[in-house]
């Protein structure tokens, strides 16, 4: 897809409502240009009754999931949706104001009821105005995160792949549940400070938990943006094995272990120290850990933002329109920076990062595309340094516990093993963890040389397994 | 309205579906954000659709759209029957639903002050004023306050001749003042640390009083950070409604979701331990005090309405009677299996989202006798938790943990010493037997939130609970190093 770089001056944008409704009408996944168009319709409207500043962002798609539970089909469902969001600056008044109404008077109302909202505002008094890089025109047109593939998956596709996750629970006499989505949108910001950035993005997720009879669950996942690369069957076999592998568990009582984490594991350890931490709205309120040149974990963990990195699903800029920067989190386990927005950068004397979410934002800039790097050991040999330990499939509801220490509680889930001498002895029941992820990372002492990509609460991650010297263990359920 | 209901309805039959309903929902939100005494975020958002859900072949398909058009219905309708024949080629069991008879009628929450006619410049005032109070209080190191109102307008109906109307208004608000030194980060919130929501109108926070306790949490949040570290032990506990109201949702709601009990949640957000044989057994879920019931006509409960999104009328369901598990949150699909009639709990995250069993308001009911400042007073020694920081439960609802701002010492019938970083953790049934006070009228307050996550899509839902403040004895407290 190209775009001509012809970036019309925001007051001659006026529109026929014809013409608008011809807009929305093409508005989708498949036109960018069509999305990108709307939002320079919307930003003129906006600055034709006075707005000073604004910004507008569009988003428009198609999702659709078909959800499996007791090996079938139980809920199967799509969507069509398009949200335009205009913030509506007056000196240093901003409103925001969103709809899904894209008709000529939904848009109307949209930006008269946007001036009125900022009409009634107190001034934003460090308010540092809408960001303008440079290299916005580059945004437009990007496919770095899209495939046509999953654009065009149909509801019978998807139910392929459930069908094959369901073959694989059936060979070894367990119950499949499960979802596989596949989602493809476009996103389009316009300003008035110059940028008009546009792209199309697609993501699909296959995921699996197995229930067998005799106690055990496993679970097992493929996230990418091509959903025809995800396995199901794969995933299937995966999630079975290990379901009939931890059947009837035995309990260890809690206590300090030894732990290899699977990458389900590790992908909540990058969600929430960047939720916690990695932000730069977390620094300025002093609630975060991170500091530049702290040192927080052993040389073997070094975390990155990387927006571009297609092994993950790629975004090429922010929900400002700025392009995304790849960011240094941890390098070597030394704290090295956070990521920014154009506020926050702005109060730092900072750029932006590219790491802004849909305004208004009381919650900061987040990491979207965490990727924790490799190390050298293969995967199946993390298991092997433990003489007694838990190997740990995933967690459960993990919830943060004291946010400045990273310490986070949760559960295992789907798959918790004691091994000794450094070979899997058998299931153990879940257990209660009570944790600083802090701690952990400066425990760990192996990092697998391979790494998945998963979708945690923050995003898409790509993260290998790890192997930690201490996990403090709080608790234990029935099973 | 009709034309798109009706329209939806007839591509859906004519195409082959046996059952179809629709709902056309139109949403307003409105939130103001302010931190450290600045207005960060005012917002206002809109959006309607429309969803339409099938059975075809004895399977479940659904489609929305955000295009309220007479093709677009043609088009959405079409292709929720095309989803079901897909659903159909894995399918083991066949949809059947319970014989509700047809709904009809309208409803309205009952509103005083029309939260969305309230000017915006009063609205920021109240926050802002409460906001900066709270931030005035020297060692605080920053604030953060929101209020938000929601309307929705929604017209259900089904191919069994359903159809009905509801305009339901929520409100929220919270002042919350954050202190942090050194490693140290202790939060205090009012009136609750997600905000205290209710079906109201702008009456409600208005009854709230904010700035009158903004300061004091500005106070606390300091005098936390040198507080001392509530220490571990096998304790008894106190729980104000501000977190007993977290614990029942967690430990009570969720489990009693029959969806989850047959499995349909499994992958996500997990099952039950509340399996069938234990509503047969009346399992002893709690001790004799405990009463809980899932009752969707109670007023000012952020989960009542007239029906819910299977056009089954509000109701009350008691879930614990006298410490026996009596019954599950339900649908018009899952309640026969169980022998029973829908009680009326599937709800829906908006027009693009396929109803699912959520709570409505999941009350325990008072026991008249002692008020929570009573039980406090009859309790020798002990510590009594307040507002939630943090919460999580096993994927069959058992093993719990949850974290409190504040914990406050019980001796001798007084409450003393402020402790910090306060922790317990229990498995729930066990919790629960040990309950061996409940408070009366006079401290039952109705509570809530607008996030409570489930679904794949993800869905938000906002549910009530009304509570009193209970006692519960040999309670770990005090979880992990610090």
């Amino acid at each position: 897809m190209s775009r001509p770089n012809k970036l019309a001056s925001p007051e001659a944008s006026a529109s026929t409502p014809a013409a608008t409704a011809d807009l929305a009408r093409r508005a989708g996944a498949e036109d960018p240009e069509a999305a990108l168009a709307l939002a320079e319709d919307v930003l003129g409207r906006a600055l034709r009754i006075g707005a000073t500043e604004a910004e507008v962002l569009v988003m428009a798609g198609d999702s659709a999931l078909t959800r499996f539970a007791n090996s079938e089909i139980h809920q199967n469902v799509a969507e069509r949706n398009l949200t335009v969001s205009l913030r509506h600056v007056v000196g240093r008044r901003i409103a925001v104001v969103s709809t899904g109404r894209v008709d000529a008077e939904g848009l109307r109302s949209l930006v008269h009821r946007a001036a009125a909202i900022a009409r009634s505002c107190e001034e934003l008094e460090d308010w540092a105005g809408l960001p303008a890089p440079a290299d916005a025109a580059r945004s437009i047109g990007s496919t770095i995160g899209w495939s046509d593939a999953t654009a065009v998956a149909t509801p019978e596709f998807r139910a392929d792949g459930v069908r094959a996750v369901i073959a694989a629970a059936d060979a070894v006499g367990v119950l499949a549940y499960g979802s596989f989505s596949t989602e493809a949108e476009a996103v389009a910001v316009a300003n008035s400070a110059g940028i008009r950035a546009a792209e199309q993005r697609t993501s699909s997720q296959l995921l699996t938990v197995h229930m067998s009879p005799d106690g055990g669950t496993g679970y097992a996942e493929s996230v990418g943006m091509d959903a025809t690369t995800i396995d199901a069957a794969a995933v299937g076999r995966e999630a079975a094995t290990k379901a009939r592998a931890s059947d009837r568990p035995v309990t260890v009582e809690p206590g300090d272990y030894p732990v290899v984490l699977e990458e389900y594991a590790v992908v909540d350890v990058t969600d929430m120290l960047g939720y916690v931490g990695f932000s730069a709205l977390a620094v300025q309120e002093e609630r975060s850990f991170a500091e530049p040149g702290r040192k927080i974990g052993t040389e073997l963990v070094t975390i990155i933002d990387d927006g571009a990195d297609t092994a993950g699903l790629p975004m090429s800029f922010d929900y400002e329109g700025v392009r995304k920067q790849r960011v240094s989190l941890l390098e070597a386990g030394v704290c090295r920076d956070v990521v920014y927005d154009s506020q926050t950068a702005a109060r730092a004397g900072h750029i932006s990062t590219g790491h802004g979410l849909p305004a208004p934002n009381p919650w900061g800039p987040f990491p979207l595309n965490a990727v924790m790097s490799a190390g050298t050991t293969p995967r199946e040999e993390l298991i092997g340094g433990l003489d007694r330990g838990l190997l740990v499939t995933r967690f459960h509801y993990t919830n943060v516990v004291h946010p400045k220490l990273a310490m986070i509680t949760g559960m295992t889930r789907d798959g918790t093993f004691l091994v000794e001498g450094g070979r899997i002895v058998g299931p153990v029941r879940n257990l209660r963890f009570t944790q600083s992820y802090l701690e952990a990372l400066a425990g760990v002492s192996a990092v697998s040389s391979t790494r998945k990509t998963l979708k945690g609460f923050l995003g898409a991650a790509v993260v290998p397994a790890l192997r930690i010297d201490a996990w403090t263990f709080t608790g234990v359920t029935e099973f | 309205m009709r034309d798109l209901t009706n329209r939806v309805l007839d591509t859906a039959a004519q195409l082959g579906a046996t059952y179809a309903d629709v709902r056309v929902i139109r949403r307003r939100d409105e939130s103001i954000t302010v931190k450290s005494g600045r207005v960060e975020g005012v917002a206002m958002g809109e959006n309607d659709g429309f969803g339409v859900r099938v059975v075809v072949d004895g399977a479940w398909g659904f489609a929305a759209s955000d295009r309220l058009e007479l093709e677009e219905a043609d088009r959405v309708g079409a292709l929720a029957v095309r989803i079901a024949k897909a659903s159909s080629t894995a399918l083991r069991r066949p949809v059947d639903l319970d014989g509700r008879p047809p709904a009809s009628g309208a409803y309205e929450t009952p509103v005083e002050e029309d939260p969305f006619k309230i000017p915006l410049e009063r609205k920021i005032s109240d926050l802002v004023e409460a906001d900066r109070a709270a931030g005035a209080v020297e060692g605080v190191t920053f604030t953060e306050s929101m209020y938000s109102g929601h309307r929705e307008w929604k017209t259900f109906a089904a191919t069994d001749g359903s159809f009905t109307e509801q305009v339901i208004t929520q409100v929220g608000t919270a002042v919350e003042a954050n202190a942090i030194e050194g490693d140290e980060h202790q939060r205090r919130s009012y009136p609750d640390a997600g905000g205290g929501y209710q079906a109201a109108g702008y009456e409600y926070i208005r009854g709230l009083d904010m700035l009158g306790n903004a300061q004091s949490v500005g106070d606390e949040a300091v005098a936390l950070l040198h507080a001392p570290q509530c220490p571990p032990g096998v304790r008894t506990i106190v729980l104000d409604p501000s977190m007993l109201y977290l614990q029942i949702h967690e430990s009570c709601g969720h489990p009693s979701e029959l969806d989850r009990v047959f499995g349909t949640e499994a992958s996500y957000a997990g099952t039950s331990f509340l399996t069938p044989d234990k509503l047969e057994e009346g399992f002893q879920y709690g001790s004799e005090l405990v009463t809980i019931v899932a009752d969707a006509t109670a007023p000012g409960g952020m989960g009542t309405f007239g029906w819910d999104d299977e056009g089954v009328a509000a109701q009350q369901v008691p879930l614990v009677q006298n410490g026996r598990f009596v019954g599950y949150l339900s649908s018009r699909e899952t309640a026969p299996r169980v022998g029973r009639q829908s009680g009326g709990a599937m709800r829906a995250d908006g027009w693009n989202r396929i109803p699912l069993i959520r709570m409505t308001n999941v009350n325990m009911v008072p026991v008249p006798g002692m008020s929570l400042d009573e039980i406090v007073a009859d309790t020798d020694d002990g510590l009594y938790l307040a507002n939630n920081r943090s919460w999580s439960i096993d994927d069959r609802r058992l093993n719990f943990q949850f974290a409190t701002e504040v914990a406050y010492e019980i001796k001798g019938g007084k409450r003393g010493q402020l402790y910090k970083n306060a922790t317990y953790t229990g498995i729930t049934y066990e919790f629960w037997r040990s309950c061996d006070a409940v408070g009366d009228d006079r401290s039952y307050v109705m509570l809530g939130t607008p996030n409570c996550g489930k679904g794949e899509p993800s869905q938000t839902a906002r549910v009530g609970h009304a509570v009193p403040g209970a006692r519960f004895r040999n309670v770990q407290v005090g979880v992990g190093k610090w």
